[in-house]
Order: C-alpha cells, then sequence, then structure tokens
C-alpha cells in the first residue's frame, strides 16, 4: 500500500485530503485508482499532472514502475519557458 | 530496442569541445530562414484589428466595407473560428485569446483580421472595419483585481482550491498551498523573524524576432504552416484543434528562431492566419509589430508578494512563510502556483508554508518566461534571507550555506530531493575571488540563489547514414540555444567520428514522430537522451554489416574508434571498417544505414544556482551601473560549455534588464503606456559588464551523459542579487522591481526623510 501526498490544487479533487492510501505497482495504476475513487481528479489528469517517486519527478512515463513503500508525491505538472 | 538512460561515468572525447555551431554562418551573414523570411505564389498579407480598450463588450463587428474594398481576399471574426473544442476550457480560453468573442479583455485583444494582396490594402481595410464597443470596468493591478468590488475579468470563474466553494465569480481563480511542519510553532523558536512585502512588474520576454508565420490551407483541407515557435509538433495539435483539421493534413516547420524564452510556446496569431487562409484559399503571411508583440502576446506576471523568515541566533531558519499574489493577464492559469512551489526549494526547512493566489486581471494573457515565476518568488525570499542574516550578525552566503538544501531534504513543495547542487554553488560563490573583491564608493554587493524544475518529455530522433559516411541527425526539439551543436556533439561522440561529419536538421511535423516543445530546459537533455539511442542503435547495424561482409559471427565485431573492428586470433588479419566504408557498402549489405529512437525523457533533475553582482549606484539621480557580474550554475555535464556559458549569461542579462530597467506601464485608462523598445529598455551590451560564469558538473543520475537542463534556472537569482546590490549600495531595502531610478531615489530620499525625522 503506498501513501500518496497530493500537493497544491490536486487536494481539491480529492474531497480535500493531503494524503490517500492506494495499492498500485505503477504511475498507471495508481492514477487510474485515484480517478475511481475520486472521479474528479479525471479533470486533473487530463490537464496533466506529476508523479514525483522518491524524490524523481515523472511527467510521461505511466509504464514507471513504484516499488514498494516508495514516497509518492502528486504534482501539478508544471510549465517551462 | 531498450536503452538504459542512466548514468555511466563514460569517458569522453569530444564532449566538453567548443566547435563552431552549424548554424552560426547562415545567422551572422544573414542567410538563416526566419518567421518572416518565407514567401509563397500569391501569398496575401495578413494583418490583425486589436481592442484600443482594455475591457468592453462588442455589441457589434461590421466588415461590409473592408470586404468591398478591391485586393481583400478575406475578412473574419470570432464568427470564422467557431468552438470546436468540444467542452475543453483551456483550449476555449485558447481561441478566445486569439480572437475575442463578445468582449475584449485587454488592450491588443484581437477582434477581427484581414488578408490581402499588399500591405496599404490590408491596413486600409483595417480601417473599414467598424467595432461596437461597449467599455466596461477594467482592473490591471494585481491587489486591486483581488478586491471585492473588482470588475470581473472572466465571470465563469469560481476560485479552485478553497473551502466552502464559491458560487460567485471571482478573479482569483486558484489558490494553492504547499509546505510542511508547524510555521507558527517553528516563528515561536525564532529569535529574529523579519517580515516585509514586495512587488515586481511586468516584464516581456523581450525577443527580438517579432512572432511571424505563412499559413495556407487549401480547400482540400490539407495545410501547412511555416513558423518561428519553440515547438511546432504543438503548434500543429493545437491549431487542427481549434480549426477542426487532421493533425497529420497540417505539417509546421519550425523556421529558425530570433528568441522565444517561453513566449513561443503558445500560439498567439497562427490559427488567425490558418483562418484567413481558409477564408481567402491563397497562403497568408502574418507578421506581428514590435506593438503588437508588447500587447498581444504573453509576458510574464506582475505579482505582490509577502515574506515572512524566522531564524535563531545560530542561523538557523525555524520558520518561512510566503503569500504569492500572481496575475495571469485575462486567463487562468498557474503562475502563482509555481511561485509558491519554487519560493523555498534552495533551502532545508523543518517549518513552511506557501500560498499561491492565481488573479485574473485585464492585460494580455501571460505565458512562461523562463523558469516562469521562479524569478519573482526569489527576489522576495532572497532579499528576506539577506535581512536575517543581517540581524543576526551572520554573512548572507555563510546563512545560506548553513540552511542550504540537500540530498534527501525534503523540499518545500513536497518530495525528498536526489544529488543536488545548491550546497556546491553556494561554497563556489563563497570561494570565488568575486566575493573577496574590494568595491568603490557608493558600489554595493548582492548575492542570491535560484531553483527550477527542468523536464524531459516526449522525444523522437532518426539518425541516418550518408552513402559517404557523413552522419544526417534529424531531431524535432527547436533549436533555441545552441542545441544542433550540441547534439551534433553527442552523435559525434557515439559513433567515434568528427563533429564536422554530422549535420543536424529540425525536422518538420511531417518528417518525425512528436517532440515537445522546446522548454523547460529540456532540448539538450531529452534529444541527447535520444540522440544517445539512435546512435547505439546504428552502432548495432553497423556491427551486423560488418559481420556480413567478413562473413563472421556479428559477436565478434565491436565497434571502435568509429570502425569496425574484428575480435580474436581467427580475425587478426582483417583490416577494420571505417563507417565510410560500410556506408559505401550498404547497397549490397542490407540497404540504409539508419537509427531511430523515441523516449519519454523523465527525471531531468532540478538545477541550483548561485549568482553574485556588484552595482553602482548614484545617490543624486538613483542611476544603477552593474560593475561585475558572477554566475555559478549546476549543468550535470556541459557538452558545449560556449552554450552553456551562453545561457548563463543569457539569462543573467535578462534578469538584469527585469531588475533596473524593464516595465509594463498602462495608464489609467488600461491601456499600454510603452509598447516599443524605446520606452521598454532592454539591456545592450554597453549597459552591461563581462557576465563571469562558473560551471559545475554534478552529474544526473538519469542521463547516460549526465545532463541536467541549463536554459532557465539562471534568470531566477539576478532580481534578487541584484536587489541585495543595490540596497547595500544606496543604504535603503529595495522591495519594488525595477529599481529604476527614480524608485531608487525615492527610497533613498524615503530613507533620508525618516533618519531625519529621527
Amino acid at each position: 500500500m503506498l501513501e500518496v501526498s497530493l500537493t497544491g490544487s490536486l487536494q481539491d479533487s480529492a474531497d480535500g485530503l493531503a494524503s490517500i492510501s492506494i495499492d498500485a505497482r505503477t504511475i498507471r495504476e495508481l492514477l487510474r485508482k485515484i480517478v475511481e475513487r475520486y472521479p474528479r481528479m479525471q479533470g486533473r489528469v487530463d490537464e496533466g499532472v506529476a508523479v514525483s517517486i522518491n524524490g524523481e519527478i515523472f511527467r510521461d512515463n505511466w509504464g514507471e514502475e513504484i516499488p514498494e513503500g516508495a514516497e509518492i508525491y502528486l504534482l501539478p505538472r508544471i510549465r517551462g519557458g | 530496442m531498450a536503452h538504459d538512460p542512466s548514468y555511466t561515468n563514460q569517458e569522453f572525447k569530444v564532449i566538453g569541445t567548443r566547435p563552431p555551431r552549424p548554424d552560426g554562418l547562415d545567422k551572422v551573414t544573414g542567410r538563416a530562414k526566419f518567421g518572416a523570411d518565407a514567401f509563397a505564389p500569391g501569398q496575401l498579407v495578413g494583418l490583425i484589428l486589436r481592442s484600443p480598450h482594455p475591457h468592453a463588450q462588442i455589441r457589434k463587428i461590421d466588415t461590409s466595407k473592408a470586404e468591398k474594398l478591391q485586393g481583400v481576399k478575406a475578412v473574419i471574426t470570432s464568427a470564422d473560428m467557431p468552438d470546436l473544442t468540444n467542452g475543453n476550457r483551456n483550449m476555449l480560453d485558447i481561441l478566445e485569446n486569439c480572437m475575442a468573442r463578445g468582449r475584449a479583455l485587454y488592450d491588443g485583444h484581437a477582434v477581427a483580421a484581414v488578408a490581402a494582396i499588399d500591405m496599404p490594402t490590408a491596413r486600409k481595410a483595417l480601417k473599414l472595419i467598424k467595432v461596437g464597443y461597449e467599455i466596461l470596468p477594467h482592473v490591471t493591478d494585481v491587489d486591486e483585481a483581488m478586491k471585492p468590488d473588482a470588475p470581473i475579468v472572466q465571470p465563469y470563474v469560481r476560485t479552485t482550491g478553497v473551502e466552502p466553494k464559491p458560487k460567485k465569480a471571482s478573479n482569483v481563480s486558484q489558490v494553492t498551498q504547499f509546505g510542511h511542519g508547524d510555521v507558527e510553532a517553528g516563528f515561536k523558536e525564532a529569535d529574529v523573524i523579519i517580515e516585509k512585502s514586495y512587488k515586481t512588474e511586468q516584464t516581456h520576454q523581450g525577443y527580438i524576432e517579432p512572432h511571424a508565420c505563412l499559413a495556407s490551407v487549401g480547400p482540400d483541407g490539407q495545410g501547412e504552416l511555416w513558423v518561428t515557435t519553440q515547438g511546432h509538433f504543438a503548434f500543429r495539435e493545437v491549431c487542427a484543434k481549434l480549426l477542426g483539421m487532421e493533425v497529420a493534413k497540417l505539417k509546421v516547420t519550425a523556421s529558425e528562431i530570433g528568441g522565444g524564452f517561453g513566449g513561443k510556446t503558445h500560439v498567439w496569431m497562427e490559427p488567425v492566419a490558418l483562418a484567413l487562409s481558409r477564408k481567402a484559399n491563397r497562403p497568408v503571411k502574418l507578421v506581428m509589430s514590435r506593438e503588437e508583440v508588447f500587447r498581444s502576446t504573453g509576458p510574464t506576471c506582475s505579482t505582490s508578494v509577502d515574506v515572512k523568515i524566522g531564524a535563531k541566533k545560530d542561523g538557523t531558519i525555524t520558520a518561512a512563510t510566503a503569500t504569492l499574489r500572481y496575475q495571469n493577464g485575462a486567463f487562468p492559469a498557474i503562475w502563482a502556483m509555481l511561485g509558491a512551489m519554487t519560493s523555498y526549494a534552495c533551502y532545508n526547512l523543518k517549518n513552511v508554508k506557501t500560498v499561491g493566489y492565481d488573479v485574473l486581471v485585464n492585460r494580455p494573457k501571460v505565458t512562461a518566461y523562463r523558469a516562469p515565476s521562479a524569478p519573482m518568488a526569489a527576489f522576495a525570499v532572497e532579499s528576506t534571507i539577506d535581512q536575517v542574516a543581517e540581524a543576526i550578525g551572520m554573512s548572507p552566503i555563510d546563512f545560506r550555506i548553513k540552511n542550504a538544501a540537500k540530498e534527501g531534504t525534503r523540499a518545500s513543495y513536497g518530495p525528498k530531493y536526489g544529488p543536488i547542487g545548491i550546497g556546491p554553488t553556494l561554497e563556489a560563490a563563497k570561494n570565488h575571488p568575486h566575493m573577496r573583491a574590494r568595491l568603490g564608493k557608493n558600489q554595493g554587493r548582492g548575492m542570491a540563489c535560484g531553483f527550477w524544475f527542468n523536464f524531459g518529455g516526449q522525444t523522437c530522433t532518426d539518425l541516418n547514414i550518408g552513402v559517404d559516411g557523413t552522419v544526417t541527425l534529424t531531431v524535432g526539439t527547436v533549436d533555441v540555444g545552441g542545441s544542433r551543436a550540441s547534439l551534433s556533439l553527442i552523435a559525434a561522440e557515439e559513433l567515434g567520428i568528427a563533429y564536422e561529419r554530422v549535420k543536424c536538421n529540425i525536422a518538420d511535423t511531417g518528417s518525425l514522430g512528436h517532440n515537445d516543445m522546446t522548454e523547460g530546459s529540456r532540448g539538450t537533455f531529452s534529444s541527447g537522451m535520444a540522440t544517445i539511442f539512435a546512435a547505439r542503435d546504428v552502432i548495432e547495424v553497423l556491427r551486423e554489416r560488418a559481420a556480413k561482409t567478413w562473413e563472421i559471427p556479428v559477436e565478434d565485431v565491436v565497434w571502435e574508434g568509429g570502425q569496425a573492428v574484428a575480435k580474436g586470433k581467427a580475425h587478426g588479419n582483417l583490416t577494420p571498417l571505417t563507417l565510410s566504408d560500410l556506408a559505401a557498402a550498404s547497397p549490397n549489405s542490407g540497404g540504409p544505414i539508419a537509427g531511430h529512437n523515441e523516449v519519454v525523457a523523465d527525471g531531468a533533475g532540478v538545477s541550483f544556482a548561485s549568482h553574485i553582482c556588484d552595482i553602482e549606484v548614484d545617490p543624486e539621480t538613483g542611476a544603477t551601473k552593474v560593475i561585475r557580474y558572477t554566475v555559478i550554475q549546476d549543468a550535470g555535464k556541459a557538452i558545449h560549455p560556449d552554450y552553456v556559458e551562453g545561457q548563463f549569461q543569457g539569462g543573467a542579462v535578462q534578469g538584469i534588464g527585469w531588475a533596473l530597467n524593464e516595465e509594463y506601464v498602462y495608464g489609467e485608462d488600461g491601456r499600454l503606456q510603452n509598447p516599443g523598445f524605446l520606452d521598454y529598455r532592454i539591456p545592450v551590451c554597453s549597459d552591461l559588464p563581462y557576465i563571469d560564469t562558473q560551471i559545475l558538473e554534478i552529474p544526473n543520475p538519469n542521463h547516460p551523459y549526465g545532463i541536467r537542463g541549463v536554459g532557465e534556472t539562471s534568470i531566477v537569482p539576478p532580481l534578487a542579487a541584484i536587489g541585495n546590490a543595490v540596497s547595500n549600495a544606496a543604504g535603503v531595502r529595495m522591495t519594488h522591481v525595477p529599481m529604476s531610478p527614480p524608485r531608487i531615489l525615492k527610497a533613498i530620499k524615503s530613507e533620508q526623510a525618516e533618519l531625519a525625522a529621527g
């Protein structure tokens, strides 16, 4: 079971929760299960999110495997110049 | 073939050298083709009519006289650009920004456009379009826009991130919060607390090349767009979606780019040019004037920020907060959120809280500007850091070193850091000769550090071997800062050949798979990774071809020093085959030799920089002069050091302009007062000293060569470093950017008056 911390305005789409427990082995599974539990999160995933696994930020590679007990943060997708 | 992106500490032969850039000669001789340099048979001139009002209901647009003018081939309004966005509000906002839909939302907002046979006819046609406006109340200041009685910019916007959910429209589009620990408890532990408010004014990226494109759409639904952009694949997708075209039928070619810095990550008039072309059934060239660039494209935010930092006398920061109000222009975005994420990213804090307010005003839609949002947050935080250091009697550099983030630190935006470079940049700053140089009369020294995320993204690259053994490298990331040179070096390194034998091209959207934009400092990081992998694929093909030629097992062939070598006693008499040998034999050994790679290049690694600067202030006039400036930044690995240094210097120079001169000035009427380079002054060479640089190389573990992005972080510290230097020189704390002579003079006189009053 992973403890997923939600940052910024993402909490708004998950009933205001700062963290949620999810059982997932990849980023794809993580996002699918979050949306199943909090359907309003679908819009945020469509807009773009990033997932931090043990401090490393992944924006696009949803196939990335999540190690057991990893520290997970769901972040808004950032933009650059 | 699967490739491992992990860093391997490979020994290099050509990486780190400084050969001439392949586009250099074209650029200095005028042969390079920029956005306005394309021509097509029968092309028309496009012009856009823009609102002179900051906020107005558009009651009526009468285009009949313009349409009847001889030589006019098309006139369009929002009616010619219907909403095809299927409920996607973000896309509808982009469409509405390209062409007003019932309301003009800022001075310069497009309301109609014409295509005519020549410029005089197009100008005349614009004058013949009659627009009936009902002027509405407007607001251009971020703090004013947050007041309860402020005119509402977007009635559909309800603030997100607050409870209870608002039912009324607001100019605050979202509130975002980051942090950890207990800041109230942390402030109780502090011996010193400094609390201060800051403002920064709106600036433009100031790229020298205005937006320009040549659009052509036929009645068969196929189209082409030649455009100056940081991301032609993204432009293709957005334009196709807005105009109801199929993506594959719109070919977009990126011209050479005369600067972008984030401002060319967004479409502004390209969909308008395509819509004009479709209506006229002729190619349409649309080139913005400088005034249009200022009034109608995407500058960065103006901001208003409150910072509070508490520390113990031993120099430990016990708590830190920031409240950041960023204006987004007339459309919702995430700029305050980015400010809230980056504010304290340089520091190891037990208790930290940042809150960002994204605010709508009647100004142009804000877009990215090099590490977007971070410089303004850094100005507020790093200015306060200096004041706390002074209050506890510690040097600013030692105070920063004591509190710097390191591997394992929980970033203020959430996750824990891996290996990072803030500590080494600060130590390098402390040991730099600049720190020990003597200051003259009326001179002050300042320093600051800065952070940016960096990212990678979708990337696709081809590498083809010509029959003479030369190499064509085809990438889809627009070259904004010398990446063709860096990527050619990478291909040469992998293949073991000379840099001069590689030619790197930027492909059009019809020639390569999708590539994300060149933003987020990703060009060399991500296309570099794809180039390494494509080259390694080519080497596998070359080994196979050599094995076929020699009629030996491929396992007995290795690639060494740019040639295939047969290993083992049985093959001792075989002369190595060079790339040229194998290329010449390719028609009979299996055909063309090519490598390809598509990759999602995640793991870009965060980036840090520390800057030092000396400023002289004339106490009589408030005029400033930059005496000396030093940039120290972690590049992971500098592939072509010239262009790494160029990015460091460019960011610093743009930051100097932002800190000291540049500013959007709006009148009471909500109109931009200074849309030109005479009244909006960017720094030129004679304003600047040589910008000294020091490259640190702390390898990124997620890239085979250890590369980190370098294009953005260098603009984060300058506002604060200069703010601290000016404050030290003038003897008064500067809290408002730009620190123009009138503002400095006013601050000096206020301080003198306060002292005189006792």
